[in-house]
């Protein structure tokens, strides 16, 4: 097989096209509202609201509604509980969000165990269907893709005050906690939006790996939107290749190649890599930077 | 002519904080052109009272006005410099990204910054003397310029009450007299600043009035106060103590 038919060879089956198209959206959109999710320090509320979302997935399932609709709104309801019950400033958050994402995650498999053909569509859910996707899901993905895109570019200079600062940004009159919820309600959004493609255990990949592979590259906001943007497009693309050409699980196969991405970039960034770090450890003659910074 | 009023007031202030009172009848005015510095030992519950000024936590009585004006409807006129570590310094953002943050509000939604935003921009940073390296990332500077970025990122909203919590601790010195400079020629032209420290040095130093905080205000006057030390014991809560000793002995 050459390369041109290792590349063209999938595109002349349809369910690949849409497989490809799906995929690739889902990567662009995650990788933009993941440089939030790894700048905020969201992963854990991230992983709570993908499993949460399970039950509303499965519920809209055996009820034979619309999966996403299930989904987010499964998602937004533990969200608004986790935030509710962690006010209740004896116990930490972190805790509140372990002891409702498990419990969400267990209702999710009671309700899809009452369908017949229940391991199946289990293992749908959990590890994604992306060659299964019918042409009206890629038209879902892609308009949900640009208006979740477009909430998050609009309010970047809101959302980067409120990152930098919270208490001043308050202050200054912003709406720290609506904002919040937005920014809640987007990355919930983006969970529900990724679950075809790659499943509930495994979209965190899809959303962290893609921004954290490109804060390892820059120091500039755009930079890494754009950066993660493209690892998690070119990376779910990839990641459907080597399952084609394998024939691997194609949820996984994603997970992996974006993986391999966030290794590469961990070891051979230019300033802050592994490889980087040794060298400036070595030729100590040229200070690092912090410690110049400092001398100033 | 109509008054004048204080850029800031605080009548009777009083704030409860988890059922502890932090703040209890304090009474305090910044006038344009004070330099006020607020002092006090740890607890003492001066930054409870810079959080209440900004209208950010609830008051348990009393009342705070910015130039008349409750702090909700004030929020234009005042810029907040906190502790350096409320601050997410491992945001990728360079030091003019940062500074511009802090005319959010003012470029308002869905909005660019225009012209006069980056304008003001370049003047907060010619004014902490950063102008030169307005594109490093924020991750790469010293406590010292960090702090210069705080305070440039407050000036940049071009506020009348400048609220700033420890500006000078853990700075190096000559960010402390660059910052003490700039502060004394702000009060100079008619802003009013409002400063919590416990660096009694650098208080004496740049301050033109200064108030000992202890939970309420227990002293108030210019800074040669700082030079008492009767005041000072009783400001850091030693009074009683030694009181207390000696009544037990007279007993």
């Amino acid at each position: 097989m050459t390369v041109v038919e290792f590349l063209t060879d999938p595109w002349q089956l349809p369910f690949m096209q849409r497989a490809f198209a799906v995929a690739a959206i889902t990567g662009l959109v995650c990788g933009v509202v993941g440089v939030y999710v790894v700048l905020r320090g969201m992963a854990f509320i991230g992983e709570a609201v993908s499993h949460s979302a399970f039950p509303g997935v499965a519920l809209a399932y055996a009820f034979q509604g619309n999966l996403l609709l299930g989904g987010a709104l499964a998602g937004l309801t533990t969200s608004l509980l986790i935030a509710l019950v962690s006010q209740n400033r004896r116990l930490k958050e972190d805790t509140v969000i372990g002891v409702f994402f498990s419990c969400a995650f267990g209702l999710g498999i009671v309700l899809v165990s009452t369908q017949d053909s229940w391991s199946t569509d289990l293992s749908s859910f959990l590890f994604g269907q992306v060659l299964a996707v019918g042409p009206e899901d890629v038209w879902t993905a892609a308009g949900l893709g640009v208006v979740l895109v477009t909430v998050v570019l609009l309010l970047s200079k809101e959302l980067v005050a409120v990152s930098l600062d919270r208490e001043t940004a308050r202050a200054a009159g912003l709406p720290v906690m609506r904002l919040d919820l937005i920014l809640y309600a987007v990355v919930t959004a983006t969970i529900v939006m990724s679950l075809e493609a790659v499943g509930n255990i495994l979209v965190l990949s899809l959303l962290i790996t893609p921004a954290a592979a490109a804060r390892m590259l820059t120091e500039r906001l755009w930079a890494m939107t754009l950066m993660a943007s493209l690892f998690g497009g070119t990376g779910a693309l990839a990641g459907l290749y080597v399952s084609y050409a394998y024939d691997l699980a194609a949820g996984g196969s994603i997970v992996c190649v974006l993986t391999a991405l966030f290794a590469l970039t961990w070891c051979l960034a230019p300033r802050h890599g592994l490889l980087a770090r040794a060298r400036r450890r070595r030729g100590e003659t040229r200070r690092p930077v912090g410690e110049q910074a400092v001398a100033t | 002519m109509t008054t004048v009023e204080p850029l800031l007031q605080a009548r009777d202030v009083s704030v409860v904080l988890g059922g502890r009172t932090a703040v209890e009848d304090t009474r305090l005015t910044v006038r344009r052109g004070d330099l006020l510095g607020l002092l006090g030992p740890n607890g003492a519950g001066k930054t409870t009272l810079l959080r209440a000024a900004l209208g950010l936590i609830p008051l348990a009585s009393g009342e705070v006005l910015i130039d008349g004006l409750p702090p909700g409807r004030a929020r234009h006129l005042v810029g907040y410099v906190p502790q350096r570590h409320e601050f997410a310094w491992d945001f990728p953002i360079d030091i003019a990204g940062a500074v511009l943050s802090g005319r959010t509000r003012s470029i308002g939604w869905l909005r660019r910054p225009r012209p006069a935003d980056r304008a003001a921009v370049d003047e907060a940073l010619e004014l902490v003397g950063l102008a030169d390296l307005r594109r490093r990332p924020i991750g790469e500077l010293s406590g010292g310029q960090r702090q210069r970025v705080l305070v440039a990122r407050a000036l940049a909203s071009d506020p009348q009450l400048l609220l700033l919590d420890e500006p000078f601790t853990g700075v190096d010195i000559p960010t402390q007299e660059l910052l003490g400079d700039l502060f004394g020629r702000l009060a100079a032209d008619g802003k009013g600043l409002l400063m919590t420290t416990h660096d009694l040095a650098a208080a004496a130093r740049t301050c033109t009035r200064v108030a000992l905080l202890n939970r309420t205000v227990v002293a108030e006057g210019g800074p040669e106060l700082l030079a008492d030390p009767a005041q000072m014991l009783r400001a850091f809560g030693l009074d009683t103590a030694i009181g207390a000793t000696r009544e037990g002995r007279a007993a």
